[in-house]
């Protein structure tokens, strides 16, 4: 009897789990369920061209820009079945089965977790007009609709969608600050020197970063309560405001599997084969798994990063039809490599493996307090190494020469391989 | 079968070459060269390169 695998997300993650899938020789039914009423599209240029783009563009329809961001589909999903725009409320584990926001109740063989991610909300009461996030598809067109030459813009969270959505902002001819909590922007994935380098070239450029804070406050307009006039901050800094992008952080979409007793403290708690505990036939993929691997001392953990979701879909499926077709389990260890990159003022930021677990870094080629006040492409060429102790464990370089992100990606890969060795 | 690398598009990311290091190679000058006929054995590796493709430049014919 052909078996039924129902995916649940329906993005990068799903759309990937659903090809490996097939590429694997599945030959029973795959079914695909989406919250979003979209087919599955790309997002990191939601907060770069799609928000850049020209607004008078005629073609600026929300189809239009589906188009421009879709994913290419493979020829051999053609018979996937899409159950878009009515998301999973509910599942029971036991029986196998995924309950819809309509009402219908999927019976599975197998199941796909890729539900990813939303973003977190301030708590902040008062007017709610004027107040964006930035995940999906409508909202980047909502904030685009905003953006106007002296747009007062605050983007609240200085991480890499925070920065990138403030440098377009910028470029579009917005009047923007960045209240970051933090002592630096991107301190967390970059650390203290490579976050201040990058904060010189947004303050070039004109953006004004508030470190140290974050927005405790937001004020009505007096003419539409509605609508939004000012933000406070923590330390009292009054800054007059039309728009707020709340970038603080992401909350994993895990509620429709509440109830099965999951550890669902931070995403999906997945082992190395991407199985959900203690259940073969569930696996998990892209941003929502929280997964071990050897080459970071097997602590489980999530990354949210665009190579994540393609590299997990290959081992989740080859991980389930092993499982629906009684096979063992391939015995070799997982250990993609995180791979990421970030567009801010004609800046490309490439980067490997995990910064954020360094005691120290070494800038290895460049100067990353080269004067940018004329022009950012002062910093081109940087490259910067992330250690723990003599090991190399990330590198994250500044618009890279093709052969020089090349050689980079194998040293990172090189020194990953040796812990899995050892 | 047929490639086609949508300049206009392509931001010289790079991942192509590395997922398919006989048909996309990124040249001297840091722009990519690409193989727009390769060989059918290749498939899957350009399927791959496409997928890769953080700005999914690259078209491929699927017949
Ligand atoms: C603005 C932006 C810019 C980015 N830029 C970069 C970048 O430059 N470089 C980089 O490496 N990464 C970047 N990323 C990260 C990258 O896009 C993500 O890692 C990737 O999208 C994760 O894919 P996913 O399928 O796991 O999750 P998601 O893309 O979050 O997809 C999950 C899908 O599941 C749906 N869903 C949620 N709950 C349910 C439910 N109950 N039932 C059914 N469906 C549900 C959601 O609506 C969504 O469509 C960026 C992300 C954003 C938002
Ligand atoms: S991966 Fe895409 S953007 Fe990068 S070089 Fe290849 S085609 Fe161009």
């Amino acid at each position: 009897m052909p078996s039924h695998v129902v995916i649940v997300g329906g993005s990068m993650g799903g759309l990937r789990a659903a090809e490996q899938l097939i590429a694997n020789k599945f030959d029973g039914v795959v079914t695909i369920v989406g919250d979003e009423k979209h087919m599955p599209y790309n997002r990191p240029p939601l907060s770069k061209d799609v928000l850049a783009a020209e607004r008078d563009d005629q073609n600026s329809t929300l189809d239009h820009w589906h188009s421009s961001v879709a994913f290419r589909q493979r020829k051999s999903i053609a018979d996937v079945r899409w159950r878009l725009g009515s998301p999973a409320v509910s599942s029971d584990l036991g029986a196998k089965t995924v309950t819809l926001a309509d009402g219908e109740v999927l019976n599975y063989d197998g199941l796909v977790v890729a539900t990813g991610l939303r973003p977190r909300r301030l708590d902040l009461p008062g007017p709610q007009s004027g107040r964006h996030v930035i995940r999906t598809l409508d909202d980047a067109i909502g904030l685009r609709a905003e953006l106007h030459p002296g747009t007062r813009v605050i983007v609240v969270g200085g991480g890499f969608i925070g920065c990138e959505t403030a440098a377009t902002a910028r470029k579009l001819g917005c009047e923007v600050h960045i209240v970051e909590p933090m002592a630096v922007p991107m301190i967390r994935p970059l650390g203290e020197e490579f976050g201040n380098a990058l904060r010189r070239v947004h303050e070039a450029s004109g953006v004004h970063i508030h470190t140290g804070l974050s927005v405790e406050a937001v004020v009505a307009a007096a003419e539409d309560t509605s609508r939004l006039s000012a933000v406070i901050l923590t330390d009292g800094t009054r800054l007059g405001a039309d728009v707020l992008v709340e970038s603080v952080g992401s909350h994993p979409n895990v509620e429709w599997l509440d109830g099965n007793g999951l550890d669902l403290g931070n995403g999906v708690l997945c082992d190395n084969h991407m199985r959900v505990e203690s259940r073969p036939e569930v696996v998990a993929v892209g941003d929502i798994a929280r997964f071990p691997d050897p080459a970071t001392g097997n602590i489980p953990r999530r990354i949210e990063h665009w190579c994540i979701p393609t590299d997990t879909a290959k081992r989740a499926a080859a991980t389930l039809i092993a499982h629906l077709s009684d096979e063992p389990c391939p015995d070799v260890p997982f250990s993609p490599l995180p791979s990421f990159w970030s567009d801010q003022f004609g800046l490309r930021l490439q980067g490997y493996g995990s910064p954020g677990d360094a005691d120290h870094i070494s800038v290895l080629e460049g100067d990353l307090s080269a004067p940018v006040d004329q022009d950012p492409s002062a910093l081109d060429g940087t490259v910067v190494g992330y250690y723990q102790g003599s090991r190399l464990v990330g590198v994250v370089m500044l618009s890279p020469s093709p052969v020089t992100a090349r050689n980079y990606r194998e040293a990172v890969e090189t020194s990953r391989a040796a812990v899995l060795t050892s | 079968m047929d490639v086609r690398v949508d300049y206009g598009m392509c931001q010289d990311h790079g991942q192509c070459a590395i997922a398919a290091p006989k048909v996309f190679q990124m040249g001297d000058d840091g722009k990519l060269v690409y193989d727009k006929h390769p060989e059918d054995s290749q498939r899957d590796e350009v399927e791959e390169a496409a997928d890769v493709c953080p700005v999914q430049a690259i078209f491929l014919d699927e017949s």
